[in-house]
C-alpha cells in the first residue's frame, strides 16, 4: 500500500470563459458570432503542465497565492473537473472537508443534515444511521442537533461538518482551510482526528495558507505559482522558500 | 464501482434529497399543506368567478372540471418553474462532491409529485360534492399517470435545469413559455371545445396529452389509451433529449458555476 494513489501527469486545466454564454441566450444569440469566437479563443489558464504524485497514505499539503490553482486541483481530485490536457489518476474514494456549511440546508437539523450529508458524500443510509450516534457525540453537540442548523454559530457548523467527514472512513481526504475555525478544544480533537487518520493510512490532500499546519502535519509540501509547480518537497523547505518569495 | 451500486446509490440519494426537499416546504410555512392545496383551489375560484360567472362558459361542474385539471397543471408547472434554479442553487455540492447531480432536480419533481398525491383527496371531496365519486379505474390509472407526468416532468426539468446553467436568462424565457402552455393546454376550456382544424396539434402538445388524460380519468374513470400513449411518447422523447443534454455538458457543471 505504499504506490502512487493520486497521480497528474503534465495535466493542464482551462475553461472557456463563459461570460458570453452566461449573460443568456439573448445576448448570445444577438451577438452570435463574437460570441463563439470568444468561447473559441478566450480561455482561462488555471493549470499548466502540472505532474506530481501523492503517495499512498501521505499528507500532501498544497502552498500558493490566491487564484494558483490550488482549489482546482482539489476539484480534479475530486473528479468534480476534468483536465482539458494530461492525465489525472485517482485511485480510491476521495472524502472532501467542505467549507463552512456548505452541503448544509438551514431549515434542517443537524441530525438531518447529518443524514443529507453523509448520503452526498457517498455512505449508504444505514451506514449513516450506523454512525448517527458516534457523529453526534463526536461533535458534542447534543441537544442542539434537534435544531435547525441556522441557529448555529460558525463554530458549531464547523464541529458539525468535521464530525461527518470524521467518520466517513475517508482512503482520500481533501481539506480546503477550514481547521482555523471552532474552539480551541474542538480543533484539538481534529488534529487529534487527522493524527489518527494517518496512523490508518489515510491519504491527505492539504491546502492551506496557515504555514505552521502545513509544516506541522505535512509529509511533502506543494508549492504552485502562477498555475504551475513552482517547487515539491520537504515541507520545512518548501514553505520557507515560498515565505521568502513573499518578503 | 458495479451498476447495482450505483443504482442503489441514485436512488438513496435522490430518496435523501426528496424527504429534504419535503421537510423544507413543511417547515417554512406554518400550514405547508393547506397552502399547497390553497393556491390551485383560488385560481380555480378566479378562473370559475371569470369564465362561468361572467362569460358563461358552457361546461357542467365547472368548479370539478378546472380542479381536475389545474392540480396535475400545477406539479407540471411548479417543477418547471423552480428547475432553473436547481443546479444554480446547489453550487456549493456541485463544485465540491461528485455525485449523480440529476438525483438534485428529480428530488425537486418527486417532492412536487408527493405533494400532487396529497391533494388527490381534495379532487376526491369535490367529487363527492358535485355527487359524483372516485372509479376503480383509478387504482391502475392513477399510478400510470403519475408515472408518465413524472418521466415528462422530469425530463422538462432537468433539460432546464442544464441549459440554465450556461444561459442565465433561461429562467425568464421559461416563465413566458409557462405562459403560452397554460392557455393552450385544455385546463380552462375542454379540448371538445377547439375548432376542428387545430385538434390534429393537440397530438404535437407536449403537455395537453397528458392533462386531457387526468381529467378523463378524474372526472369519468376513464383511462384514455390514445391520449396516454400519445403522452407517454412526448415523456420519452422529452426525457431522452434531456438527458442527452444533461450528459452532454454535466462534466462542465464545475466549470460554469
Amino acid at each position: 500500500m505504499t504506490g502512487p494513489i493520486i497521480v497528474f501527469e503534465t495535466l493542464s486545466k482551462w475553461y472557456p470563459l463563459y461570460q458570453p454564454v452566461t449573460a443568456g441566450l439573448k445576448r448570445f444569440l444577438f451577438g452570435f458570432p463574437a460570441a463563439m469566437r470568444s468561447l473559441r479563443l478566450n480561455r482561462f489558464e488555471a493549470l499548466r503542465d502540472v505532474s506530481f504524485s501523492v503517495y499512498s497514505g501521505e499528507t500532501f499539503g498544497i502552498i500558493g497565492l490566491n487564484g494558483a490553482g490550488k482549489s482546482t486541483t482539489l476539484g480534479l481530485i475530486a473528479g468534480v473537473l476534468s483536465p482539458s490536457r494530461g492525465s489525472v489518476k485517482v485511485t480510491g474514494r476521495v472524502s472532501p472537508l467542505l467549507e463552512l456549511g456548505s452541503g448544509f440546508h438551514q431549515e434542517l437539523t443537524g441530525a438531518e443534515n447529518i443524514e443529507l450529508n453523509g448520503v452526498l458524500m457517498g455512505l449508504s443510509r444505514r451506514q449513516v444511521a450506523e454512525r448517527l450516534k458516534s457523529i453526534i457525540e463526536f461533535s458534542e453537540l447534543g441537544d442542539y442537533m434537534h435544531q435547525p442548523i441556522r441557529t448555529y454559530s460558525s463554530g458549531m457548523l464547523a464541529r458539525l461538518g468535521f464530525s461527518i467527514v470524521a467518520h466517513l472512513d475517508p482512503q482520500i481526504l481533501l481539506i480546503d482551510e477550514i481547521l482555523a475555525v471552532g474552539d480551541l478544544s474542538f480543533q484539538k480533537k481534529c488534529t487529534q482526528r487527522l493524527d489518527h487518520f494517518k496512523k490508518k493510512g489515510v491519504t491527505m490532500v492539504f491546502v492551506s495558507h496557515a504555514m505552521e499546519d502545513v509544516t506541522g502535519l505535512c509529509d511533502r509540501v506543494m508549492w504552485i505559482e502562477d498555475h504551475t509547480v513552482r517547487m515539491i518537497g520537504p515541507p520545512q523547505k518548501v514553505v520557507e522558500a515560498y515565505v521568502g518569495s513573499i518578503h | 464501482m458495479t451498476v447495482s451500486n450505483n443504482v442503489t446509490r441514485f436512488a438513496e440519494l435522490a430518496l435523501v434529497l426528496t424527504k429534504k426537499e419535503i421537510k423544507v416546504r413543511y417547515k417554512s410555512y406554518l400550514l405547508g399543506y393547506v397552502w399547497s392545496v390553497a393556491n390551485p383551489l383560488a385560481f380555480a375560484t378566479v378562473f370559475y368567478v371569470v369564465f362561468q360567472v361572467i362569460m358563461k362558459i358552457q361546461i357542467e361542474n365547472y368548479v370539478l372540471f378546472l380542479i381536475s385539471g389545474l392540480f396535475p397543471w400545477q406539479w407540471f408547472s411548479n417543477s418547471v418553474n423552480a428547475s432553473p434554479g436547481t443546479f444554480l442553487g446547489n453550487a456549493s455540492l456541485i463544485k465540491k462532491i461528485k455525485f449523480p447531480r440529476s438525483t438534485v432536480v428529480l428530488a425537486v419533481v418527486l417532492q412536487d409529485a408527493v405533494h400532487f398525491v396529497l391533494s388527490l383527496p381534495v379532487v376526491v371531496v369535490f367529487l363527492l360534492v358535485y355527487g359524483s365519486s372516485p372509479a376503480l379505474t383509478w387504482l391502475w390509472g392513477v399510478p400510470i399517470l403519475i408515472f408518465v407526468q413524472l418521466l415528462l416532468t422530469f425530463g422538462s426539468a432537468l433539460f432546464l435545469a442544464t441549459v440554465n446553467l450556461f444561459f442565465r436568462d433561461m429562467e425568464r424565457l421559461v416563465a413566458v413559455i409557462m405562459v403560452f402552455l397554460f392557455y393552450f393546454t385544455p385546463v380552462l376550456y375542454s379540448e371538445k371545445m377547439i375548432p376542428e382544424k387545430f385538434v390534429g396539434l393537440l397530438t404535437l402538445h407536449p403537455v395537453a396529452p397528458l392533462i386531457i388524460s387526468w381529467r378523463s380519468l378524474l372526472l369519468d374513470g376513464v383511462v384514455n389509451i390514445a391520449y396516454v400513449e400519445t403522452s407517454l411518447v412526448h415523456a420519452a422523447v422529452i426525457l431522452f433529449i434531456a438527458y442527452l443534454v444533461y450528459h452532454k455538458l454535466s462534466w462542465r457543471f464545475a466549470e460554469v458555476l
